[in-house]
């Protein structure tokens, strides 16, 4: 069995094997392994290539650019996905620019340990992906399963543009899988996680297994309910979100992340856009309440979509 | 083409003291093209002939153009706004410089991005992003590049202004130099004002230049306005990064003899500066040298500025001439990865 940290682990040391081009820049990644034990052994298996940074997010991306339009590809761990706003201006104003700009690409990674887990708290369990999202020339991956966190992230090194990789935290143990995977579906396409003919619900990262655990609560009263794992969430699926809604005619979007402008807003503007006719029933979205994160388990249960919510908004979409 | 509009193959230093009058002449003639070239661009501004702001490096010519040429092929270069002459000592084609403020699709910008934000990274010159410091770290990241890949002996010089001391990015970046040992080269020109704001509302410290030791690197001060004390400065730090002497912060100081840009009238810039050394034109001091030494004649000043003026001529001629980027031919593509851009087929992955 290999857990979903395993397997970012194994694609780090897969990608440093395969490709000499590979370094890894974080905070404590080196002897220490990382905070998530991520890039544990890794310093010690390449030498030289998994180095220790100074709690410098921006200096960690603007060097990472830097190394990257000198041709090597660095991947740069962010300790949190929340620490990941000091080097905000690096990814979005120089990593997303400079193709644009200059024709000349930026190969860089910066993975994003992100969401929320019990006793997190409000700066240890944001989803930023939707910040990210909004700038031209980024890649946003976002994988719910321990087969997609290996090729995925594998694909994000190989990828010509800058990739943020939002691995969830709430997975990093509980997900296993038998083993890594040999092949992958490319970026840019979803997966229909489980076929249904009632309702979709569109969603990605861990939320994906709240929504199946919905779906199969719902199963015992008599509801085939389809999910769609979004798997990259720019560049979005449409094509597999409207194909699935034209199946089913009702749609749920289910986000761990803010409400407000976020990836959920963004599917569902697309369906009511591209695919109205579709639609039996008005589109439903649910996301975590729109507060900072909180600390307390009690709390932070009712914050963030569960199988149980998300199962209830199911209800009320499939008797609209 | 691009040749010439350079007035000779950029000057490639080896690590030994400067050579005078040689050097110094080669630099006053650069200083002299970023002169004409700036005036004639802000002429066309107040003509109404450039689109977006005009960025001048009036005052600032003698600290830049001493960074520009004291590196060479394979070294890494990050100016700011006011770095014309460094841009031209570095080996920037004056054509990079009309075309982009031109606005021009054959720019090394085209179009997209213009006026002082223009570079070719490929050849080490880096362009800036408007967020102050932001560029160090990736300069930093370039030579780290260098050392993972063997390639030995290259620096990366980095300018800013006072104003960026002030900034997160300035202190991440230097501090990060200085844990890695980079051949950083820091070049902080302090003009006094950082647009209209004076240096007591921007810093506390008596001297920027103490900076230097709390970040565990070599600190150097210069006047700015002098250019014998630039190049022979810049000279030295240079080959002390390049010999593994790790990073060097070095502030110049001077007065910026014009607006922070030319819709500004620098009413603000106090009159008691301008009386100073620091206050002087680092062009007229780098003359009067020249003349006092004989190393230039008067005649020879006026080949220099006519030569200046119809390679400045020549370069906005043509620049002109060249056609605006077109929107309806625009890629509009800001992905490196084509086939990401949403609506095109995913391509399969095939992993290792």
């Amino acid at each position: 069995m290999i857990t979903y940290l395993e397997a970012i682990r194994e694609a780090q040391r897969q990608a440093l094997e395969n490709d000499p081009r590979v370094y890894i820049y974080g905070q404590d990644v080196g002897a220490f392994g990382g905070a998530f034990k991520a890039t544990k052994s890794l310093a010690q298996s390449f030498p030289g290539r998994v180095l220790d940074s100074p709690i410098s997010e921006d200096a960690m991306v603007g060097s990472a650019i830097g190394a990257a339009l000198q041709g090597m590809r660095p991947i740069v761990e962010m300790q949190f996905a929340d620490f990941s706003t000091v080097g905000f201006n690096q990814i979005v104003n120089q990593a997303a620019t400079m193709f644009w700009r200059t024709g000349l690409p930026c190969p860089i990674t910066v993975r994003l340990p992100s969401g929320g887990t019990p006793g997190s708290g409000p700066f240890h369990s944001q989803n930023l992906e939707a910040l990210y999202a909004h700038y031209p020339g980024l890649i946003l991956m976002t994988p719910a399963t321990v087969e997609d966190a290996y090729a995925m992230l594998l694909e994000a090194v190989a990828i010509d543009d800058p990739v943020i990789f939002c691995e969830h935290k709430y997975l990093y143990y509980h997900l296993k899988a038998d083993s890594l995977p040999k092949e992958a579906l490319p970026a840019g396409k979803a997966r229909v996680a489980r076929a249904g003919r009632d309702a979709t619900v569109v969603t990605y990262s861990a939320m994906v297994h709240e929504s199946l655990a919905a779906a199969d609560e719902l199963a015992t009263e008599g509801w085939e309910i389809e999910v769609i794992d979004l798997r990259t969430i720019k560049p979005l699926d449409t094509d597999t979100v409207l194909a699935s809604v034209a199946r089913t005619g009702r749609v749920l979007a289910v986000g761990e992340a803010w409400p407000w402008g976020g990836v959920t807003a963004e599917i569902l503007a697309r369906v009511a856009a591209e695919g109205f006719n579709l639609l039996d029933a008005p589109p439903m979205r649910l996301n975590s309440k729109d507060t900072p994160v909180p600390y307390h388990p009690n709390l932070w249960g009712t914050h963030r979509p569960t199988a149980r919510s998300i199962a209830d908004s199911l209800r009320v979409l499939l008797r609209s | 083409m691009h040749d010439m509009f350079r007035l000779a193959e950029a000057h490639r230093p080896s690590c030994t003291a400067v050579e005078f009058p040689e050097t110094y002449r080669r630099a006053y003639r650069w200083m002299l093209l970023a002169r004409v070239a700036e005036e004639k661009i802000a002429s066309l501004f107040r003509g109404g002939r450039i689109i977006g702001g005009v960025f001048l490096g009036r005052g600032q010519e003698a600290i830049s153009v001493a960074t520009g040429m004291a590196l060479r092929d394979g070294d890494i270069f990050a100016p700011l706004i006011r770095d014309q002459a460094g841009r031209l000592a570095f080996g920037e084609s004056l054509l990079d410089f009309t075309l982009t403020y031109l606005g021009a699709r054959s720019g090394p910008m085209r179009g997209r991005d213009g006026n002082v934000h223009r570079g070719r990274p490929k050849e080490g010159l880096l362009p800036m992003i408007s967020h102050l410091g932001a560029m160090v770290s990736v300069v930093n990241g370039m030579l780290m590049a260098h050392r993972f890949q063997k390639k030995e002996n290259t620096v990366g010089a980095a300018c800013l202004g006072e104003g960026a001391t002030s900034t997160g990015a300035f202190h991440e970046s230097l501090n990060q130099a200085a844990v890695e040992k980079l051949p950083l080269i820091l070049v902080i020109t302090n003009n006094q004002y950082a647009y209209s704001t004076p240096n007591h509302r921007q810093f506390a410290c008596n001297d920027l230049v103490d900076k230097a030791i709390g970040y565990g690197v070599k600190g150097h001060s210069v006047d700015g306005t002098d250019l014998s004390a630039c190049l022979e400065t810049i000279g030295g730090a240079v080959c002390a990064a390049r010999d593994g002497e790790g990073p060097q912060l070095i502030i110049a100081s001077n007065l910026r003899l014009a607006g922070h840009g030319e819709h500004d009238d620098a009413h603000y810039i106090s009159q008691h500066f301008k009386e100073l050394q620091l206050g002087r034109d680092c062009l007229d001091v780098a003359q009067n040298h020249m003349l006092a030494q004989k190393w230039a004649d008067a005649s020879m000043l006026d080949i220099w500025l006519r030569d200046s003026q119809s390679l400045v001529e020549e370069a906005v001629a043509h620049s002109l001439r060249e056609p605006a980027p077109d929107p309806a031919k625009e890629d509009w593509c800001a992905l490196a990865s084509r086939h990401l851009l949403e609506g095109n087929p995913p391509q399969p992955t095939h992993l290792n």
